[in-house]
């Protein structure tokens, strides 16, 4: 049983109805599975009404049959596993690093070999602003790690396809249907 | 269709009803859904209202009404406990995929998550157990939202759809409209399969030597009987129907097998272990029918017929997937399926029939579950409806009743509702109210929802119960002897006089205890107008075979052990 319960961070994004609920319904299912949400980002999408989320999740091979299941949700339009296609992704963080007059310009320096903007300075702390991949972010955590971290937090991934490509086409005409066929009680 | 007249949520409500072609309503009423009651004498007799004595009654009712009738069912409850005691109703509709719609009443919008007097979050309650669910914050919503549920519950896959609608909102008035469609951006089904998948399959049905064709719900629910008769016939392929699917082939038809897996026949677990082709139209490879999954069908190559692309790929790798409509699918691969003898199939499949009498019936001395249900069949010649409640005698009343008709076999299949006998059979009852209705029951699961017999001697519905009354909760006193060394710890049950029980209802009790009794008995009962429930006295530690042990492959089936002459008391 072991093979089924190795996990792995899948990379999803939807596209979903803006409106009460729809994370709850979401969560849901991931939770049913056992299956931990790493991060989400939630926001207005290009459609009017429409959310796009993206969020990790460490889940296993079947990964892909709670993706179905999610899409059959009424208020998911589109929703997608784009962990093994080429994407652009960024993450946004701010960290509230200790300092006094010793240690400041060395911090400084480690944000700038980061492009990390200093957004805040006191005298006993500054808050660095970092935007980047997931593995740069955790780069420049790692070499904070010598100085006094007070405060974290990270915006979690967003993510989309590269070049033109539509990360959720529109639905063909020929998908919709009124009425199940099958009933001619109706 | 549009009217524009301003209207009360509740009668909002019931004029989307109207246009639903909904009238029958199961339901409860409260301090929260009371708006609706007021305007229920309105819409009568168009919609009738059938007061039952327990939430859970009401939704197992409508979803037995939509089994029988393949419209959706519909029910209410009051907020707070009213609403939670919908919940197991509404599990056991969405496991089984049947159309419910569940209106239940809110507290008022300033008291909404206020923990105001009978509240609960309902909505937020039943979201695993729903097709969709909505809480209803304005009144002009109330339409839109209405015709949604149906859509969403009857389309598909089928499934509940619960709507809250707090006490207020029922109250307020707005424009009532209605359109002619329904417009889901989220919500899409496919109905035509791919053409190439079709072709693919006809192919693998044209090149099979050994295929079994097994025949789901989904096959009822699309009303798919003659499709899934035309390709069985057409393609010559025995046919194996789950548990669910009873009654959507012919049980008397010669290529009919019966039911497969844990206790299915043994000749069809054996089957589908030796075929090379395993055709699962509108069903889902649930464990309970395929066994350890990784040796189920290990020589057979897989076609999948269903709608719901959630179920494509989860429990087994098709070789050829028709992802839509089962009749639809079936017609399209009707067109390309061509005849082909299997003699040395068919031969086969006799020879493992001859040997393995999975369903015969030995003679005893005590009376034997199994003889009541075969009796019944013999009384009724089949043409009635059958409804049970889940355990020893849910199986047997699938393995020793012979049903050609579809939709007449209603049964809890995916959730395993005990309980679900007593108010199934009256949403059954309601649905045919010119047929015979025989509620098979286990003491055990009848208790669990027997104040229903009020109801039932209220609207004078001429049910038949028949209870097999074994003293225990037999499933389970089942495994606790195959597997828990007979250490049978709060099984034995100590039940009522179910006679005087009957009695103290108005209801007509009549009661079985040899062998001799049990035809005279069941005539009594058929030839009685009114509700009868029947006490049949059975043996106490009858066990159900065939049966597959639990974590055990289909080639692993236990037959029915050899007939040991039973030891016969004198009298």
């Amino acid at each position: 049983m072991t093979d089924v319960r190795k996990l792995r961070p899948h990379t999803i994004i939807a596209l979903v109805e803006d409106r009460p609920g729809v994370l709850n319904r979401i969560a849901s299912k991931w939770r049913q599975r056992g299956f931990n949400i790493e991060s989400l980002a939630v926001g207005h999408s290009e459609k009017v009404g429409l959310s796009r989320m993206t969020f990790v999740v460490d889940a296993n091979v079947d990964a892909n049959q709670v993706v179905r299941q999610l899409d059959k949700l009424v208020d998911v339009v589109d929703i997608r596993d784009i962990s093994d296609q080429d994407i652009v992704s960024r993450e946004m963080a701010m960290i509230k690093v200790r300092t006094d007059k010793t240690n400041r310009g060395q911090i400084i320096e480690i944000a700038e070999l980061f492009q990390a903007e200093v957004v805040d300075v006191a005298p006993d702390a500054i808050i660095l602003e970092a935007t980047g991949r997931e593995a740069k972010i955790d780069s420049l955590l790692r070499l904070l790690e010598d100085y006094e971290i007070i405060e974290l937090c990270r915006t979690g991934k967003v993510a989309m396809l590269r070049g033109s490509a539509v990360s959720h086409p529109e639905p063909s005409e020929d998908e919709q249907y009124d009425r199940y066929p099958g009933q001619h009680t109706w | 269709m549009t009217t524009n007249d301003q209207k009360s949520g509740a009668q909002m409500v019931m004029e989307a009803f109207l246009r639903e072609g909904v009238s029958t309503i199961f339901g409860v009423p409260g301090g929260a859904n009371l708006p609706l009651y007021d305007v229920l004498p309105e819409y009568y007799p168009q919609i009738k209202h059938y007061l039952v004595k327990h939430e859970q009654s009401a939704a197992h009712a409508a979803d037995a009404y939509a089994r029988v009738t393949g419209k959706a069912g519909v029910c209410f409850g009051t907020s707070g406990p009213g609403a939670t005691n919908l919940v197991t109703g509404i599990a056991n509709a969405y496991m089984d995929s049947i159309p419910l719609v569940c209106v239940t009443g809110q507290v008022i919008l300033a008291l909404l998550g206020r923990d105001g007097f009978q509240e609960a979050d309902i909505q937020g309650i039943t979201i695993p157990i729903t097709k969709h669910s909505e809480l209803v914050l304005d009144v002009n919503d109330i339409p839109r939202v209405m015709q949604e549920a149906f859509h969403i519950a009857t389309t598909g896959r089928p499934g509940p759809v619960l709507v809250d609608i707090p006490r207020d909102v029922f109250q307020k008035k707005g424009d009532f409209y209605w359109s002619d469609k329904v417009e889901l951006r989220g919500y899409r089904v496919q109905t035509m399969p791919d053409p190439n998948e079709v072709a693919k399959a006809a192919e693998l049905i044209e090149r099979s030597e050994k295929p079994v064709l097994i025949s789901g719900h989904g096959v009822i629910i699309a009303h798919a009987y003659d499709e899934i008769r035309e390709l069985a016939e057409k393609g010559n392929m025995p046919v194996i129907t789950t548990l669910l699917g009873i009654g959507g082939f012919p049980g008397t038809h010669p290529l009919y097998m019966g039911m497969p897996g844990m206790h299915g026949m043994y000749w069809n677990n054996i089957a589908i272990s030796e075929a090379d082709l395993v055709i699962g139209a509108g069903m889902r490879f649930d464990d309970r029918v395929t066994g350890r999954l990784k040796d189920f069908a290990p020589k057979a190559d897989i076609i999948h017929i269903d709608i719901d692309p959630a179920e494509i790929g989860k429990n087994v790798r098709p070789a050829a997937t028709l992802l839509g409509d089962a009749k639809i699918s079936l017609q399209e691969l009707n067109k390309l399926v061509v005849r082909k003898e299997r003699p040395d199939w068919f031969s086969w499949l006799d020879e493992v029939r001859r040997d393995h009498p999975s369903i015969t019936i030995r003679e005893t001395d005590e009376v034997l579950p199994q003889f009541v249900i075969q009796k019944i069949y013999e009384a009724t010649n089949g043409d009635c409806y059958v409804v049970t409640g889940v355990g020893q005698h849910q199986m047997w009343a699938a393995q020793y009743f012979w049903y050609d008709k579809p939709r007449s076999f209603i049964t809890s299949g995916g959730l395993g509702t005990m309980g679900f006998e007593v108010p199934a059979a009256m949403g059954a009852q309601v649905a045919a109210p010119n047929d015979t209705v025989w509620s098979i029951c286990g003491d055990g699961g009848f208790q669990m929802t027997l104040q229903e017999l009020a109801t039932i001697a209220e609207y004078e519905w001429p049910i038949k119960f028949a209870i097999m009354n074994n003293g225990t909760l037999g499933m389970v006193r089942q495994w606790q002897e195959l597997f828990y060394e007979e250490n049978t710890v709060a099984t034995p049950l100590k039940n009522p006089d179910f006679v005087k029980l009957a009695e103290a209802f108005g209801i007509l009790g009549l009661r079985a205890e040899r062998k001799g009794e049990v035809e005279s008995v069941i005539q009594q009962a058929m030839d009685h107008d009114g509700p009868v429930v029947i006490d049949f006295k059975v043996k106490y530690d009858e066990n159900v075979f065939p049966m597959v042990p639990p974590g055990a492959s289909l080639g692993e089936t236990i037959d029915l052990p050899a007939h040991e002459p039973e030891k016969v008391a004198a009298g």
